[in-house]
């Protein structure tokens, strides 16, 4: 097996002609030397790697300690479990469940499909100025900032914002919305989707220009109408995509809107807002606790990858796609 | 499409168009009247409400505060600052991984690869990241905000999806002409790789100019305060006292206009060059759907 992809290789073959097969410790130098450059290269990006993400890997550890600040991970002594059985054990626990799971769920029931809708509208659309303005205007909430897309939503819904307005006009109280739990998830949710749906949509429009024209003819040959060509040649030919993208988003769940939510909440809507990234913050950043709040975001973690592995799991047996 | 259209693919044709005029609609108002009422007088703004379409009692006065107001010049100007330096610290780090993984011949290639895609999905976790941070000195420096994120995974994937897809027959004859991997990167490679390093730049500068959460979290000092937390404190946590108000009095709120042209003047950089880039966004997203 190695030895045929060596001899694929032309310049190589007349080295191993002359020498017979070299040992493995020639071969590996002969390549490390081959690529010395490139190594070199790396050298920032491995050190990058290693410093910003691997380590940090390390420091997980603690989660299973009493650390003190200020010294080293290994420094401090050893609780096993406690951390863990008392998060699991806390009253917080099941409300921080319940809201990430309810989060993520309203917004892959309406921020997941939203996008796909768009692009296949969009390439129903023959006047091309117009597809082109839809494009660029729909993209345009993408690169506005989350800080300004809070304070944006903060006015809005305020009692002398746009929506209690309009409220006003038809005669109905005004609401001071966000500081109500009951609405957090509507006006996350829909803030979400409105700020994502141009700018996600582009993948999927993507996919639609590979699509083979003959298959439209034959299906208007067959007498099919707009919506049934739609819905029985564009959608299944995005299908691989609409996988990927799904499995990717699942395995992300849990992570995203941390930025956001942690923007838009307050003590007042921590019953529905709270979720348990945005508890990993509080209790580790403003309160200090880095043992318990690591082994709280180490659940998070664990979680996230096996949705991750589980969703991939799923694909590749029910569709032939797959991320590994 | 020569054919003559049924009723039922006229219905379909109208329903798309209007579908999709409300999403431009509901995509752009927000903004647009926010710039509207930037121009507006707060009188004319709380008598007419959410509905304007051109600016009532026109005033640029409120754009004027913003620009006589210290602490948005600074972070205005702190911003500028990382954006250009993080941008060039992400382009570096990015090209040469790119360039490095894009070797389909070195050895280590797919361990390594593999290494970075996996922090993607596994990661240390927020603590341990600001342990580290402060372990190696950087709290409260300007390095906290630039280093952590000094390169990203997803954007060294489209690089060098970019990357494996150029000829090989220019590398090769560079390199029987004797050029080593420095010089085939720096004269062969990035000459032809404008547009995705075009896209990467814009990627990343976005990144810097909207980012707030490491500043948040790593920065004391307020001199060193990019735009966005002078911004959370006046949009959201309504801090007078960054518009010279009375702080003793805690009602009292920022002036509406003062808000709105404040939101206009952090995003106008980014909205002022977009529809210019705007193409190479989407080739950039659209390198990412190509799968490895």
């Amino acid at each position: 097996m190695k030895n045929t992809t060596v001899l694929k290789n032309q310049s190589e073959k007349a080295i191993l002609v002359t020498k017979g097969k070299p040992s493995f410790l020639k071969r590996f130098l002969r390549e490390f030397n081959r690529g010395k450059y490139v190594y070199l290269m790396l050298v920032p990006v491995v050190l990058y790697y290693l410093i910003f993400h691997y380590w940090p890997m390390i420091g997980i550890v603690i989660a299973f300690q009493d650390y003190i600040p200020g010294v080293g991970f290994f420094e401090s002594s050893w609780v096993g479990l406690k951390h863990f059985t008392e998060f699991f054990n806390s009253y917080y626990f099941w409300r921080l469940i319940k809201n990430t799971f309810l989060i993520n769920f309203w917004l892959l029931i309406f921020g997941f499909p939203a996008p796909i809708i768009l692009a296949l509208l969009l390439n129903e659309v023959r006047n091309r100025i117009f597809k082109r303005s839809v494009q660029t205007i729909t993209y345009i909430p993408h690169f506005i900032s989350l800080v300004v897309v809070v304070g944006i939503i903060k006015d809005f819904t305020a009692t002398d914002g746009m929506i209690n307005q309009l409220r006003d006009l038809m005669g109905a109280g005004s609401i001071p919305f966000l500081q109500f739990p009951e609405y957090f998830r509507t006006i996350y949710v829909s803030s979400e989707v409105w700020q994502t749906i141009g700018w996600s949509s582009i993948i999927y429009f993507a996919a639609l220009s590979n699509v083979n024209p003959n298959l439209y003819e034959a299906a208007e040959i067959d007498g099919a109408g707009r919506f049934r060509k739609m819905w029985h040649i564009t959608l299944p030919a995005i299908r691989p995509t609409i996988v990927i993208i799904l499995i990717l988003t699942l395995g992300n769940l849990l992570s995203t809107g941390f930025e956001k939510i942690l923007l838009l909440y307050q003590p007042l809507t921590y019953e529905t807002a709270d979720v348990i990234s945005t508890y990993v913050y509080r209790k580790g950043i403003e309160h200090s606790a880095f043992s318990f709040a690591t082994a709280v975001g180490l659940f998070n973690t664990m979680v996230n990858f096996t949705l991750l592995i589980i969703a991939n799991a799923i694909s590749r047996r029910i569709s032939d796609n797959s991320l590994w | 499409m020569q054919h003559s259209k049924t009723t039922g693919d006229k219905i379909f044709d109208s329903s798309v168009y209007i579908l999709l005029t409300i999403l431009m609609v509901l995509s752009i108002y927000p903004i647009y009247y926010i710039l509207v009422a930037s121009l507006s007088s707060v009188s004319e703004i709380a008598k007419h409400g959410s509905l304007m379409l051109i600016p009532q009692g026109f005033t640029i006065d409120s754009y004027i505060a913003v620009f006589q107001n210290e602490l948005i010049l600074k972070g205005f100007r702190n911003s500028v600052f990382y954006v250009v330096l993080g941008t060039t610290i992400n382009i570096v780090l990015t090209t040469l991984a790119a360039y490095a993984l894009s070797r389909k011949w070195l050895m280590g290639r797919k361990i390594l690869m593999f290494s970075i895609v996996f922090t993607m999905f596994f990661t240390g976790g927020l603590i341990p990241n600001y342990m580290i941070v402060q372990q190696l000195g950087m709290y409260n420096t300007i390095w906290a905000l630039l280093l952590p994120g000094a390169m990203s995974a997803w954007n060294l994937i489209l690089m060098r999806t970019y990357f494996m897809g150029l000829p090989n027959s220019l590398e090769e004859s560079a390199r029987i002409d004797g050029a080593n991997d420095f010089q085939i990167l720096l004269r062969i490679i990035l000459p032809l790789s404008k547009p995705i390093i075009a896209v990467m730049v814009l990627f990343y500068a976005v990144g810097h100019w909207n980012s707030w959460f490491a500043a948040s979290i790593y920065l004391q000092n307020r001199e060193l305060y990019p735009l966005q937390l002078i911004l959370r404190e006046i949009l959201i946590q309504g801090r007078v006292s960054d518009f010279g108000g009375d702080t003793a009095n805690v009602t009292h709120q920022v002036a509406k206009n003062l808000k709105y042209a404040t939101i206009i003047v952090s995003t106008i950089p980014i909205l002022v060059v977009y529809p210019f880039i705007q193409k190479y966004f989407v080739k950039g997203v659209m390198l990412g759907s190509l799968k490895e």
